[in-house]
């Protein structure tokens, strides 16, 4: 609950922070309306579509309505996946409006005790401290070596979790033991003629959980004929607390990892991660008030590229060969890889170079999955309406692969895979994954 | 006022959840895509069919409640906007097509049904729904039908009037009639179909629509060409006509609104070209071949700079779908966008472009202007700032100086758009005093309470102004 008090003091945190050209410049022409899954999903609400969520947000600034519980309800359905701007012909930055606004809810906002307790470790204790995230993870792998996630299971613990939860609990992949996170070289050379010098941004979650995914990432890297750079002091992107209201949590990480890639003297950074690679290149933005550094996150974001887009660039798909067994391969775009990065067409063109396989367009492949960083925890259900009509639109392809390429959503088709009971005939995975797979050598 | 009593009644018919007069749930029906316009009504219904609209209104009138039936809300004339509060009508629920008639050529839908949806199933079944406004993507049939909408292929197919063949609509009172139906020929009393085509919903509600559909035509070919001077563009869109060839679009761009556009779209525009032509022929292949190659002739005759024909299907398509994004591409210019839409006949065309340049320079305005040419149906559009009192002085005073000028022209203030509120203050410019008194019999006949949209078409007072504030 907000009290009148937070919501007085919202309202003219508004007033004062909100950017207010970018609130007029929402013509409300609706065009956006068709691309946003909550609208769809809540049955055509207008105050789950983003003319709706800017609308309101502008209201609050106007002081036509109070900040109230409706309107957070309204925001924090929001999925953040952007698919309202690219079809937005006015130019409207919906996601930093979002960001934005949430950042002043969360700052002014008195939250629970528990849910506090648990912000606090999560965005101040856990992700911004990468020693600490091996050692989460690690806690993970010793759950799932042990013996103690056989017990939590026939316990039925998990049943008292979220629906989500308790299913993404089956579905996380095997973690890496904490020496293999450890050992990680800072230099890898070119093992084909040199085509590039790149820096490797690991992240936070795939250099624990999918530690094997960052692996095939630098092994394809090299085969494209990049020497890598992997600089050790690196650290989480920032998105979760970006997304999440904890803006100046994700401006100090915006900063160390400004620093950490600035003098290597590289033509690109590499991500691996649709989610990251969006918040890297927004840097520029998230830092446009500070003078001592909106240059340097101008020229970090400008060498901001996702791995499928380079490949993609140096002919990787032509040059190397990439073959795998018969299948029916299907492609579930990553949101902020697609509506930020505007990387779409690379992904595709990769897919389908790989030999023999049979590569089918899903319906839809634009639609966000639902997974959205941590929304399919906090709004479990209707992130799980959002997956279900993505599940549709999978099985209609009747792939046996469904590729992805960021992680949130490869769990939550992962996810989807195990709640159709598909487990035995599908699987998902990162295209970096698949790739590595298809390459004959 | 919406009392407790009134609100219980309201739920026993529809059901809580199809009931909202939360603060949030008003404000997002409190405006459309009408700039610097915004009323919140008092409550927002969702009926799920028509039986539930009737008993819905017979409450509103026994109440004397004002009704605002809303589509998607992208009317431009703040038709949607509830200036004097009542209850929002929404038809989410009625969203359905009901039936493709193949031996008729008819598609009956409800009103909540989306104007592509139902261009893209004619299409699926090899027929074609012509009217194709900008905002088809999101824009209903109801509202399309409720504001007689144009489109892009207005010039040869018409619009939206030409498509309705009958309606369901519920009236002011309560009661259900049925009006037209799958027949080529009716003259059984007045033609009630054609007047709730584009009454803005102030005499009834749609709530079922009977819609012609028209084989699709063979082929399509599409020629964009650029000239270095704004009125050569319009002589020629009237010689084109003159020489008996009606394309199935004819559409008109100028200089600020290509580089917009292109800004948006970037499929690389021709930005440095003064103005643009979009011309598309179908039927036919012989006939487009030889359409097409007479319009490139008078285009050159013309002085055009360049002719170019589209050499792909996708490369037309792109064409057509920059087009449609003018307008909201040119809000990226300035926070407030008024557009207009004056209408004159389309040996006038060169004539109005001329006048409107004219008093964009006069009034110290940048106007960009673009449009359906060919049906003389151009969009004097102004880039502003609603913040800036002054310059919205000046906007208003031009706009009202293009309307006359459209009027002396034989033309009309508004070709597609509505009159709504906005254009309410100028309606006796176009239709006189007799004319306006004739509407307003209508009107008081079929809605005695006038409680169907109130204060739409009408004005309260002859004051003139376009903008309207808060
Ligand atoms: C970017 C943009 C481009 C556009 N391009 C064009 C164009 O090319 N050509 C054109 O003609 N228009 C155009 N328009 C205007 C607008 O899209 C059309 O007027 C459209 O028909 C409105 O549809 P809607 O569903 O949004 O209706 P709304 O805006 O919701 O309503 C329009 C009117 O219809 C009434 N109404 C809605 N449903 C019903 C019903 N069931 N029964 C009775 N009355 C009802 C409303 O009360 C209102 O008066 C454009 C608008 C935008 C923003
Ligand atoms: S498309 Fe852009 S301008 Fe249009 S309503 Fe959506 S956000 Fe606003
Ligand atoms: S970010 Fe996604 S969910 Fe949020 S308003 Fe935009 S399209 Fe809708």
């Amino acid at each position: 609950m907000t009290t009148v008090q937070e919501q007085q003091t919202i309202q003219n945190v508004f007033q004062d922070r909100m950017d207010q050209d970018e609130l007029l410049n929402c013509m409300r022409c609706g065009f956006c309306l068709p691309s946003c899954p909550t609208y769809i999903t809540s049955g055509y609400k207008e105050s789950h579509s983003p003319r709706g969520r800017i609308a309101l947000m502008k209201a609050v600034v106007d002081g036509l309505i109070e900040p109230d519980e409706d309107f957070e309800q309204s925001l924090n359905q929001c999925l953040g996946c952007r698919a309202c701007e690219p079809v937005c012909p006015s130019g409207v930055n919906y996601g930093h409006l979002l960001e934005e606004a949430r950042d002043i809810i969360n700052q002014n906002k008195k939250h629970s005790l528990p849910v506090r307790t648990v912000r606090k470790a999560v965005f101040e204790g856990l992700f911004p401290h990468q020693n600490r995230m091996r050692t989460m993870t690690g806690l993970l792998g010793f759950y799932q070596r042990s013996g103690l996630q056989k017990v939590a299971r026939s316990t039925g613990v998990m049943k008292l979790f979220p629906e989500s939860l308790a299913t993404m609990e089956r579905v996380l992949p095997k973690v890496p033991t904490m020496k293999e996170m450890k050992n990680r070289p800072e230099f890898l050379p070119a093992v084909a003629p040199k085509t590039n010098r790149v820096a490797f941004f690991t992240g936070c979650l795939m250099d624990t959980m999918f530690l094997e995914t960052n692996n095939a990432t630098m092994k394809l890297l090299q085969l494209a004929g990049c020497e890598i750079v992997i600089p050790q002091n690196q650290n989480c992107c920032g998105a979760l607390h970006g997304h999440s209201g904890e803006k100046d949590g994700s401006k100090a990480l915006a900063k160390k990892n400004i620093k950490a890639f600035e003098d290597l003297n590289v033509d690109y950074i590499i991500t691996n991660a649709g989610g990251c690679g969006a918040f890297l290149v927004d840097y520029d933005h998230l830092l446009k008030d500070d003078p001592e550094w909106k240059d340097r996150a101008k020229d970090f974001k400008d060498k901001i590229k996702d791995i499928t887009q380079i490949l993609y660039e140096v002919d990787f798909h032509k040059k190397v060969k990439l073959e795998l067994p018969y299948q029916i391969v299907t492609y579930q775009d990553s949101c902020h890889l697609r509506n930020v990065m505007k990387t779409s067409a690379a992904p595709r063109a990769l897919l389908q170079a790989i030999e023999r396989i049979d590569y089918t367009e899903m319906k839809d492949a634009d639609r966000c999955c639902g997974s959205a960083g941590i929304y399919n925890i906090v709004e479990s259900e209707m992130s799980m309406q959002i997956l279900d009509y993505k599940m549709e639109q999978t099985k209609a392809t009747h792939a046996s692969t469904v590729v992805t390429a960021n992680p949130g959503c490869l769990l939550q088709m992962k996810l989807g895979i195990e709640r159709e009971g598909l487990s035995e005939k599908m699987r998902a995975v990162h295209i970096v994954d698949l790739l590595m797979e298809a390459v004959q050598e | 006022m919406i009392t407790e009593e009134i609100k219980k009644r309201m739920i026993a018919i529809i059901g809580p959840e199809n009931f909202d007069d939360s603060k949030v749930g008003r404000l997002c029906y409190s405006y459309d895509a009408t700039p610097d316009l915004q009323a919140l009504p008092d409550a927002v219904v969702s009926p799920r069919n028509t039986e539930e609209v009737s008993e819905l209104v017979k409450i509103c009138n026994e109440n004397k409640i004002p009704i605002v039936p809303r589509g998607t809300g992208t009317n431009l004339c703040g038709g949607t906007c509830p200036t004097e509060g009542g209850i929002v009508f929404l038809f989410k629920h009625m969203n359905q097509i009901l039936e493709l008639d193949l031996d008729n050529l008819t598609m009956t839908v409800q009103p909540g049904v989306i104007t592509l949806d139902v261009i893209k199933k004619a299409e699926a079944n090899g027929l074609f729904y012509p009217p194709d406004p900008g905002s088809m993507k999101s824009s209903t049939i109801g509202g399309n039908i409720s504001e007689n909408s144009g489109g892009l292929r207005g010039l040869k197919y018409g619009v939206t009037r030409d498509y309705v063949m009958g309606l369901e609509i519920v009236m002011a009172n309560g009661d259900i009639i049925r009006t037209g139906g799958k027949l080529a020929k009716d003259v059984a009393g007045y033609d009630l179909t054609r007047l709730y085509v584009g009454a803005e919903g102030t005499l009834g509600i749609i709530t079922e629509a009977i819609l012609k559909l028209v084989p699709i035509p063979e082929t399509k070919k599409t020629i964009l060409a650029l000239y270095e001077d704004l009125e050569a563009a319009a002589r020629t869109v009237s010689k084109i006509i003159a020489n008996k060839i009606i394309p199935a679009t004819l559409e008109f761009l100028d200089q600020p609104t290509i580089a917009a556009v292109e800004d948006y779209v970037k499929i690389g525009l021709p930005t440095e070209a003064k103005a643009v032509l979009l011309i598309e022929q179908d039927g036919s292949p012989e006939q487009v071949e030889k359409d097409m190659a007479k319009i490139a002739d008078i285009c050159r005759s013309e002085q055009a700079v360049s002719v170019q024909m589209a050499k792909t299907v996708e490369e037309a398509e792109a064409l057509t779908t920059a087009r449609r994004t003018a307008l909201s591409a040119i809000a990226r210019i300035k926070p407030t966008t008024i557009l207009e839409d004056a209408t004159v006949p389309r040996s006038e065309i060169a004539k109005m472009v001329k006048a409107i340049n004219e008093i964009a320079e006069k009034y110290n305005l940048p106007i960009c202007t673009f449009g359906h040419s060919g049906d003389g149906n151009l969009h004097p559009t102004v880039p502003t700032d609603a913040r800036n009192k002054e310059e919205m002085e000046r906007v208003e005073q031009a706009f009202e100086e293009i309307f006359i000028k459209a009027i002396e022209l034989g033309g009309t203030i508004t070709g597609e758009h509505g009159v709504g509120v906005v254009k309410a203050p100028y309606l006796e410019l176009k239709l006189g005093k007799a004319g306006i008194a004739a509407m307003m019999a209508i009107k008081n006949g079929l809605d005695p309470n006038n409680i169907m949209n109130p204060g739409k078409v009408f004005a309260k007072d002859s004051r003139k102004r376009v903008v309207v504030g808060q």
